[in-house]
């Protein structure tokens, strides 16, 4: 394929953007990491740790490590609950929002637009401080007291970019169908709304959800933020295990990569399958 | 200048809009340090995190099987791990396995400051996107124009530096301004490590003058101007970089 574009140009400089599309995005060698790998690596850092750790009389890294991996994995269920509750609250906004940016009425259409400009442009732990401060910790309607704790808020504070980003993703898909969809739709007498929702988001559905899933592996990332506002997940609980263990500084740097590699073992399969199902439905030109 | 920080005051006593930053000089004084701090802490990311991308793409092309997989390594690593976490990982669990030093104090003190170590962790993470999309770039350049370099004597090294990565960042500038982006907001996390930036110091003024509301609506502007101030600079540099006849 690049050959016959290198050969038919005279000064092939740079190769025409379709043939780096056709391409795979992936790098060299990225089927070495694999799942076998990745096991041999962890096998191998342990026993180093062990070997390092068996030399003082301390109890070694491992062993504390696997004493609180219990209370650990309940704090990471609850980062991975709220990175699915900001999820789907982020999505059903967000894609309201996008649909709105693609009104035919100029108002909607420029105050849907710069919502989401707001808040995809601004930092993602400005926006959950934003959340935390400036919602009540409770509601009341008459008589009953609805209380918001802290993680609820959280949840809001983190799909607000979330949903900044979908409104994006959507108005991008719906953009990316070829004019001649909604010309031909209306040539066949479709109103408006039919158009929308017969002919061009069923087309769209398959290009959102690379960059959807992209999307989440970057808020399952995020949710760790919620610690610094005082919301107690996985990142709370390692500094209390820390305390709890005596400060012992060797523990330090072992337990936060011990994190490190929870959210990997996490987020990597979701971005290996992001990158597959993105070569399966790249557009063929 | 002392009118326009006394309308500050008379605003706050006419209407309860109370903006320290302006008329109270300790605040102001706070505000524009963090302001500042924010702007040295980017710009020495985004320096260090587009030279990890250039070594790491250039060390991607390497011949040798164990250097190209420790860079994919370290791509796969940063990127999907949280960015907090990372910062965490320097500073609590690095920092304290490097040997202590003595401070302007006399006292024992940790060898980095927590500034150091965010410029580390940050530049570290956004430095993982950038080298993949470097190599992006380094794709998009055809095959034939590097063997018409190898074929007027270059090296490998003298390829990659005066004819590849020239054409390579053209194409690469759009993906690389996103990028850039996202890490000017991920200095916020520097928060987390009490590195005095914007958010730090704006926490404090908010904390000590109880105005959240206002506060919060001043950090936005200030996000927004620095976002798209870079985003302008970026955005002219492409167009003036631009090649007639290669889009995109």
């Amino acid at each position: 394929m690049k050959t016959v574009i290198t050969q038919s140009t005279d000064l092939p400089v740079l190769l025409k953007a379709r043939t780096r599309i056709a391409r795979p995005g992936d790098g060299p060698d990225a089927r070495f990491f694999n799942a076998r790998t990745l096991l041999w690596l962890l096998l191998g850092l342990s026993i180093l740790l062990g070997v390092a750790e068996a030399q003082n009389g301390k109890e070694s890294v491992i062993t504390v490590l696997l004493k609180w991996t219990p209370l650990l994995f309940k704090g990471f269920m609850f980062n991975i609950l709220i990175s699915f509750m900001s999820m789907l609250v982020g999505t059903l906004t967000g894609a309201a929002l996008g649909l709105m940016q693609i009104s035919l009425l100029p108002p909607v259409r420029a105050g849907s637009w710069a919502v989401t400009q707001f808040f995809r442009n601004s930092p993602w732990l400005v926006l959950l401080f934003f959340a935390m401060f400036m919602l009540p910790f409770e509601f009341r309607i008459g008589d009953i007291r609805i209380p918001f704790p802290d993680w609820i808020k959280a949840v809001i504070g983190l799909s607000l970019p979330v949903m900044a980003n979908v409104s994006e993703i959507v108005r991008g898909a719906i953009r990316s169908i070829p004019d001649g969809q909604w010309e031909a739709s209306e040539s066949l007498a479709f109103t408006r709304r039919q158009q929308l929702w017969s002919i061009i988001l069923p087309q769209c559905y398959k290009r959102m959800l690379p960059p959807w899933m992209n999307l989440y592996a970057i808020l399952t990332m995020a949710t760790v933020l919620a610690s610094i506002v005082g919301v107690s997940e996985v990142m709370t609980l390692a500094g209390q295990v820390s305390a709890a263990e005596g400060g012992r500084t060797d523990l330090l740097a072992p337990l936060y990569a011990y994190l490190l590699l929870w959210f990997f073992l996490y987020c990597y399969p979701i971005s290996k399958l992001t990158q597959k199902l993105e070569r399966r439905f790249a557009v063929k030109i | 200048m002392e009118a326009f920080y006394e309308w500050f005051q008379v605003l706050y006593d006419q209407t309860g809009i109370n903006l320290t930053i302006f008329y109270d000089s300790f605040d102001r004084k706070r505000f524009i340090s963090g302001f500042l701090t924010t702007i040295w802490l980017s710009l020495l990311c985004l320096f260090f995190s587009v030279i990890i991308g250039l070594a790491g793409a250039w060390l991607q092309g390497s011949k040798l099987k164990w250097t190209r997989r420790i860079v994919q390594g370290y791509i796969q690593l940063f990127r999907n791990t949280p960015p907090l976490v990372q910062m965490y990982f320097f500073f609590f669990g690095v920092s304290v396995l490097l040997p202590q030093v003595q401070n302007e104090y006399g006292f024992n003190g940790p060898m980095f400051s927590n500034f150091f170590w965010a410029t580390v962790s940050l530049s570290f993470f956004a430095g993982a996107f950038n080298v993949e999309i470097f190599r992006s770039g380094i794709e998009a350049v055809a095959e034939s124009t590097k063997e018409a370099a190898e074929a007027l004597g270059f090296s490998r090294l003298q390829t990659y530096l005066y004819v590849v990565l020239p054409l390579a960042f053209r194409v690469c500038l759009p993906a690389l301004n996103n990028n850039l982006v996202n890490l000017v907001k991920t200095t916020t996390l520097a928060y987390a490590i009490a590195v005095p930036e914007l958010l730090y110091v704006s926490n404090q003024i908010w904390s000590d003058s109880v105005n959240v509301p206002e506060m919060m609506i001043v950090l936005f502007v200030c996000y927004m101007f620095l976002v798209g101030m870079l985003v302008w600079v970026m955005n002219s540099w492409e167009r003036s970089l631009k090649l007639p006849g290669f889009g995109g």
